[in-house]
């Protein structure tokens, strides 16, 4: 299991607490992503951490929240030259991710849902939720070599 | 349907070919108008030969692929043909982690997949 790089040293460090909104969030996951375009991060990388924020923010406004206004989601962004961190939490009852069906089995390929945590561990370098299930944090190391 | 908003929807012989007009397929309404109009190519206009075409398509979420999904379902079961093409190496990825590569029938570009039609 890999581990965190220890003491990372952080350049640009973002908190916001927004509404449940897709607006909202479309809006942090736009500043995060300009960030990361600003430091020269690859391609490759802004797709993996914007594809990870779009699926931790939908399930935290939608599923976590469940699109109720009187709630509220949490994020963190904190970046570094080699890493970024992002912590998201909702004010939701939370859920088990170790019992969530694994979507590429035969039964659940025709499912049109369920895919979520599943992409965001591939595309993330670690992916770690609490145990209540309703905050979840996503780390990403920066690639080596090309752009 | 009048008129599509998500779609451009054109007609090469037998095969209706579909493309995006959203370079990125995430915000919930529009990921929801986006599936009622390719629903009803297929419920209401009957078009049982579809190739969706992701040549601009940058970026999509995993609920975009849940209507793609709904629509196979949707062709399969009027005994139609969906085949995919020109989708971004990022996007390809989304679909061999997931495995969706094994339930559509994807091809590199528009001509391939228009002959194997």
């Amino acid at each position: 299991m890999s581990t965190t790089p220890t003491s990372p040293s952080w350049t640009w460090c973002y908190d916001r607490v927004i509404p449940t909104e897709d607006a909202a969030g479309r809006q942090i996951l736009s500043d995060v992503l300009t960030q990361l375009e600003a430091e020269h991060w690859p391609q490759r990388d802004i797709f993996s951490i914007h594809l990870a924020m779009e699926e931790a923010l939908v399930n935290a406004i939608q599923h976590g929240n469940r699109l109720d206004r009187r709630k509220q989601v949490h994020m963190r962004c904190c970046l570094g030259p080699d890493l970024i961190r992002i912590e998201i939490a909702d004010e939701g009852a939370g859920f088990d991710p170790g019992a969530l069906p694994d979507p590429t089995c035969p039964e659940q390929l025709h499912s049109p849902c369920g895919r979520g945590v599943m992409l965001m561990r591939a595309f993330m370098s670690r992916v770690q939720y609490n145990a209540t299930g309703n905050r979840v944090v996503l780390e990403k190391d920066r690639s080596k070599g090309n752009p | 349907m009048a008129g599509y908003r998500r779609l451009d929807v054109t007609e090469v012989g037998e095969v209706t070919v579909v493309r995006f007009r959203d370079r990125k397929i995430v915000e919930d309404i529009n990921i929801q108008e986006l599936g009622s109009e390719m629903f009803h190519l297929v419920d209401t206009e009957k078009r049982d030969k579809l190739l969706l075409v992701f040549s601009t398509v940058d970026f999509l979420s995993s609920a975009a692929l849940g209507k793609l999904i709904t629509l196979d379902k949707k062709v399969k079961a009027q005994g139609g043909v969906l085949k995919l093409s020109n989708i971004r190496p990022e996007i390809y990825e989304v679909f061999t982690i997931t495995k969706l590569n094994r339930l559509f029938d994807i091809k590199d570009d528009e001509a391939e997949a228009l002959a194997a039609f």
